[in-house]
């Protein structure tokens, strides 16, 4: 294993170093409503990364699907357990 | 310094499986799931990208220019794919638990009988 | 086994796991020092080979045609499993009731221009996802969001066309299968499963990389329609009056 100068640049530092920030964040939100926001952002975070380290096709695909796709599985399957317990609660 | 993507990749997955290990609810239990599924995304793409290369993409720019790997980039691709279907499933399994047991605890789920 | 023996049990676990990571990566090339020779092959001979300026989809759907069809039929068996999942088993209290309108009207008018606006953009990623960034995968999700703001701006009554089984699921079967039907195609005139049989055209424009563009379109479809379906499964629930707490409006 040879010393190498880094070949990181400083954007790219910056990038991982919000991933590494965003994931524990994720995690130790315990409600899901708004571990759902939290996780739209750390998409985020996660396309900005994909976008500074070339890759723009799964960026795109990121990009697209924490802010289509996730938040609105998540909140209808919130919205359904609430439903449920109410139905639960009536009887 | 030259090693900081994978720490930060190892990083997210242990991360998101103690998210996994210790959550009191299922909905919290399957977003820490695609958590640890982004540790492989950062992986990948970590390992295919070649220093001072651009994207794989060659409209404008001269084809043979430094160019960064693009199978880890399609791997990534259906990699994300596959996240979305996991956690539709998962959530869709999380409703029908909480249908019959009557909590969205995992702890709680161990007491269904037959 | 308790939660305090669970985590006690857990934290050296994963203290082990990230040791063995960490040794894992040790033994990688550094971060930029790219080894591999197939990166360095497929960004010099996919543009000549296939007219597709897209390296990546040239290889997600040329190189790495069969990877593309054993996940368009992951996500084809997840929405079966969500629909086997998520059905009612008292089916019949399909009642429509009215959703509570949206009280503002900027916010409409924005949902509604954003709804022409989201399917242009889509179906622009679709059409041209081998010529620059995009692609049928998210094209299709875009179209699939675009169509459900469609039902947040609107109400059910708008919306219902996109949540009826009848008309998805022979699109769906559509997207799916006509991703086989091409590779058939292939096999049937003799050349391997999946070989690119149509011209090839001229390279950065729309008409250009042969069965790419058939397969790029086929994914699109079944990937908006997937989406479509699975929010029809989970949106079942807003068919019960809307209370004042609920996260949809």
């Amino acid at each position: 294993m040879t010393v190498l100068a880094s070949t990181l640049v400083p954007l790219q530092a910056v990038a991982f170093a919000l991933v590494a920030l965003g994931a524990p964040l994720v995690v130790l939100t315990r409600d899901p409503l708004r571990q759902a926001l939290v996780n739209g952002i750390y998409g985020v975070s996660l396309v900005c990364l994909f976008v500074v380290l070339e890759a723009p096709d799964p960026a795109l695909s990121m990009l697209v699907v924490s802010a289509i796709a996730y938040p609105l599985v998540i909140v209808a399957a919130i919205a359904r357990v609430r439903a449920q317990e109410r139905k639960r609660n009536d009887e | 310094m030259s090693y900081l993507p994978y720490a930060v990749a190892a990083w997210i997955c242990v991360v998101g499986l103690f998210g996994v290990a210790t959550s009191r609810n299922l909905i919290h239990l399957a977003i820490c799931l695609t958590v640890t599924q982004s540790s492989s995304y950062v992986l990948l793409l970590s390992v295919g990208y070649v220093k001072h290369g651009g994207a794989p993409i060659f409209k404008g720019t001269k084809p043979g220019s430094t160019a960064v790997d693009p199978v880890v980039q399609a791997l990534t691709l259906t990699d994300v794919v596959v996240s979305v279907a996991v956690v539709a499933l998962i959530l869709a399994l999380a409703l029908d638990a909480h249908r019959l047991a009557g909590t969205i605890d995992p702890d709680g789920l161990a007491d269904v009988q037959g | 086994m308790s939660r305090r023996v669970r985590i006690a049990v857990l934290v050296p676990a994963l203290a082990g796991l990230g040791a063995l990571f960490a040794w894992a990566v040790a033994g990688l090339p550094a971060f930029g020092d790219y080894r591999g020779p197939y990166g360095y092959v497929l960004n010099r001979i996919v543009v000549p080979l296939r007219h597709t300026t897209n390296v990546v989809m040239g290889t997600t759907f040329d190189v790495r045609g069969v990877d593309t069809m054993g996940e368009e039929f992951i996500l084809y068996a997840a929405v079966v499993g969500v629909t086997l999942l998520l059905r009612d088993e008292v089916s019949t209290r399909r009642v429509e009731r009215h959703t509570r309108r949206l009280r503002s009207d900027a916010t409409r008018l924005v949902g509604v221009l954003m709804v022409g606006g989201g399917l242009l953009v889509g179906l622009w990623l679709a059409a041209f996802g081998y010529v620059t960034p995009g692609g049928g995968f998210q094209g299709g999700v875009v179209l699939a969001g675009a169509l459900l703001l469609l039902y947040v701006v609107g109400s059910h009554r708008d919306y219902r066309v996109f949540r009826d089984e009848h008309f998805l699921d022979p699109l769906e079967g559509l997207g799916a299968g006509g991703y086989v039907m091409v590779g058939l195609a292939a096999l049937a005139s003799g050349t391997p499963f999946l070989t690119n049989l149509f011209g090839l055209g001229t390279t950065g424009t729309l008409a250009s990389g042969g069965s790419i563009a058939v397969l790029n379109w086929a994914s699109a479809l079944a990937v908006t329609v997937a989406m479509l379906l699975l929010f029809a499964e989970f949106l079942k629930t807003y068919e019960t009056p809307l209370e004042q707490d609920d996260p949809g409006s």
